[in-house]
């Protein structure tokens, strides 16, 4: 028997015990502790396993309703349903799926739907690959989702769980997607701290939406005397420009409780060094080898990690970047995004060093970083 | 929904539009109204904004008038003609993406089941026969393979009606439209047997040229989809504007069509659902 605690207990002051478990069953955990009502899955390397366990938990009756759809797209379709129902709802996909399900995620945002959607990151095709990349999220950069990158197990269990809380404030009510590499952190074991499993979130309100809830218990009448869709006139632009810029806002004014719930938007250690890693994901975790090799041959470099990438840290980034002399972006895909969007924010972006990147499935080498970071000093 | 979430404060009734207080005082909420009573009660929809003689337009009318609990009906719709329509209806409606409706509604309804246990929230699919025969054929079928309480409505006026009037799987042989410049080359789709094949418990084929009918017909298909499983009706709707005949034409194309050969009205019934009717119907239709 679960109680209700509030999110603030269940986060930082319930008593946490260690567990030696994988990624996906970190997806598990949160889960467990979601107090969600319906999940929806659909198979796809990497990701499958954790929906497995999301299924083997609704068995045990932590969840009320749970299905397999029959694609990504429809899968991504019945969650936006049940979300319009008024229920709390997840689900997890990754890499091609995420393109097959690609035309959803912008209609989550614009129709300000709190949803939470682990994607377990994988290259696409072609040719055909199942391996670890990230260059899904670059794609999903401009769809209005709130996107939280995981580094590790107790990260990707952690952002999840605080997902429902910050999705689903009156002033944000937009999906929160929570990354997280495939395979790196998805089969691989670690030990992280979780709360005890007598605890829950708070249930979903869905009266606490800024838009209406589909139940035909609110009033239905005409939600417009002419649909826009097909006027062109004024009036039909600027109401969809607006419901753009309003989609932008609540991203924006989700970053108070980013902010509380995550400890930060970024995560730093030693911020004065002269060369700067910045990144998100496992490439913080094989930086921060990196840094101890650079370390042991007198090389100060410090580390930002980027937990939240939209919002993106801007700010933050800005001042900490303003006055290292070198800022390496080492990243786990072919575009280098994260790199680009460093690039696009600060003044002196020629001092941005977009490298190593490693795609294709390969794991980069501390020494490929650390090869960046003796440039720094040549 | 209860009638006091709908009307209003009597300190606002002066500046609420008239169509509203209208709909409040004399609309078919709780009510036992239907297409014999059109014309005695306010009805959903207010105006349209589809063409003049448009088959989609008479459809909708007749349908909203048919529904059995409107005060409890959300249509989920799909891009397409029809979706004009809806804004301007007073049910509640989801338009999401083109041709993903079935799916939007199978994670609807069973949020509504989990929401309101002791109470019956009917799920109506209403979409073109683009958005269902083609491009939401397989999330239609899924719905229907996975036994989903829900409607399923074609509006079917045998073309791409919005986008200007192009093929769609459900135009007759032989016809030319855009992307069709030859002519189609395969028959139309036989929807209502796959329907019925894929497990839908009721699949009625109608139009509006016999609105008791296909009043009937509805309201059949959403209460046999709240007990016994998915149903299906499609509804024969001609587009006096692509297929370019007369707009005060509209049934008697109907009515030629069915002289023609090509169109059946016709139900499939399954053995549960019939037992079902029986019971609703007292064994007299």
């Amino acid at each position: 028997m679960q109680r209700v605690v509030s999110p603030e207990h269940l986060f930082f002051e319930a008593k946490r015990e260690p567990v030696f478990i994988t990624g996906s069953e970190a997806v598990r955990e949160a889960i467990k502790r979601a107090n969600v009502d319906m999940a929806i899955s659909y198979p796809i390397t990497p990701q499958s396993e954790s929906m497995h366990l999301v299924g083997d938990i609704y068995k045990e009756g932590y969840i009320r309703e749970y299905f397999r759809g029959e694609n990504e797209f429809a899968v991504m379709s019945a969650v936006a349903g049940a979300s319009m129902g008024g229920v709390r709802v997840f689900t997890a996909t990754g890499g091609p799926g995420t393109l097959r399900a690609f035309e959803l995620f912008s209609t989550w945002s614009g129709a300000r739907l709190p949803i939470v959607c682990a994607f377990m990151t994988r290259g696409v095709n072609s040719p055909l690959t199942i391996q670890p990349d990230t260059i899904e999220m670059s794609y999903l950069l401009d769809t209005g989702i709130i996107m939280l990158h995981a580094e590790n197990a107790q990260d990707l269990h952690d952002f999840l769980l605080k997902a429902f809380p910050i999705a689903e404030q009156t002033e944000v009510h937009i999906p929160v997607g929570v990354f997280a590499d495939g395979f790196f952190v998805t089969h691989t074991r670690e030990t992280i701290e979780v709360a005890p499993l007598d605890m829950k979130l708070p249930p979903y309100n869905p009266y606490n939406a800024p838009v209406p809830v589909m139940d035909m218990e609110n009033v239905p009448i005409r939600q417009m005397r002419d649909p826009f869709v097909m006027k062109s006139n004024f009036v039909s632009y600027a109401a969809h420009a607006s419901w753009q810029q309003e989609v932008m806002a609540a991203a924006e004014r989700a970053r108070p409780s980013i902010s509380r719930y995550l400890g930060g938007l970024v995560e730093v250690e030693n911020a004065d060094a002269d060369v700067l890693i910045v990144t998100s994901g496992t490439a913080v975790s094989i930086s921060r080898e990196a840094i101890q090799l650079a370390k042991q041959e007198g090389l100060s470099v410090g580390l930002v990690k980027v937990k939240c990438v939209r919002p993106f840290p801007t700010e933050e980034i800005r001042a900490l970047t303003k006055k290292a002399k070198a800022v390496i972006v080492p990243e786990f895909n072919r575009v280098g995004w994260m790199a680009r969007e460093i690039k696009s924010i600060i003044d002196d972006n020629a001092k941005v060093i977009g490298a190593p990147r490693v795609y294709g499935g390969m794991t980069m080498p501390a020494q490929s970083i650390l090869a960046e970071i003796r440039r720094c000093w040549a | 929904m209860t009638k006091k979430i709908l009307t209003m404060s009597p300190a606002f009734a002066d500046i609420i539009p008239a169509e509203y207080r209208e709909l409040v005082a004399d609309g078919p909420y709780g009510r036992d109204v239907g297409v014999a009573e059109l014309g005695t009660f306010k009805e959903l929809l207010e105006e349209h904004p589809l063409c003049a003689g448009c088959g989609l337009a008479l459809a909708l009318r007749i349908f909203l008038a048919s529904l059995p609990a409107p005060e409890d009906t959300i249509v989920v719709g799909s891009t397409g003609c029809s979706s004009l329509v809806f804004p301007q209806a007073a049910v509640q409606n989801i338009h999401s993406l083109f041709g993903n409706q079935n799916s939007v509604a199978s994670g609807l309804k069973r949020a509504l089941k989990l929401r309101f246990p002791d109470k019956v929230k009917d799920v109506v699919v209403v979409a073109g026969d683009g958005a269902t025969a083609d491009i939401g054929l397989d999330m239609v079928m899924h719905s229907w393979f996975r036994r989903e309480n829900i409607t399923t409505i074609m509006l079917d006026n045998e073309a791409y009606a919005n986008t200007g009037g192009q093929e769609s799987g459900m135009s007759q042989e032989g016809t030319v439209l855009y992307m069709a410049p030859k002519g189609k080359n395969f028959p139309k789709i036989t929807m209502p047997e796959l329907a019925r094949e894929a497990g839908c418990a009721y699949v009625a084929v109608c139009s509006p040229a016999q609105p008791r009918k296909m009043e009937k017909m509805i309201r059949r298909a959403i209460l046999l989809a709240r007990e016994v499983g998915p149903t299906y009706v499609q509804v024969l709707t001609p587009c006096p504007t692509n297929y370019k005949f007369k707009n005060n034409d509209t049934i008697a194309r109907i009515k030629k069509l069915e002289k023609d050969g090509l169109f059946k009205q016709r139900e499939y019934i399954t053995p549960q659902a019939q037992e079902m009717l029986d019971k609703l119907e007292g064994g007299s239709k």
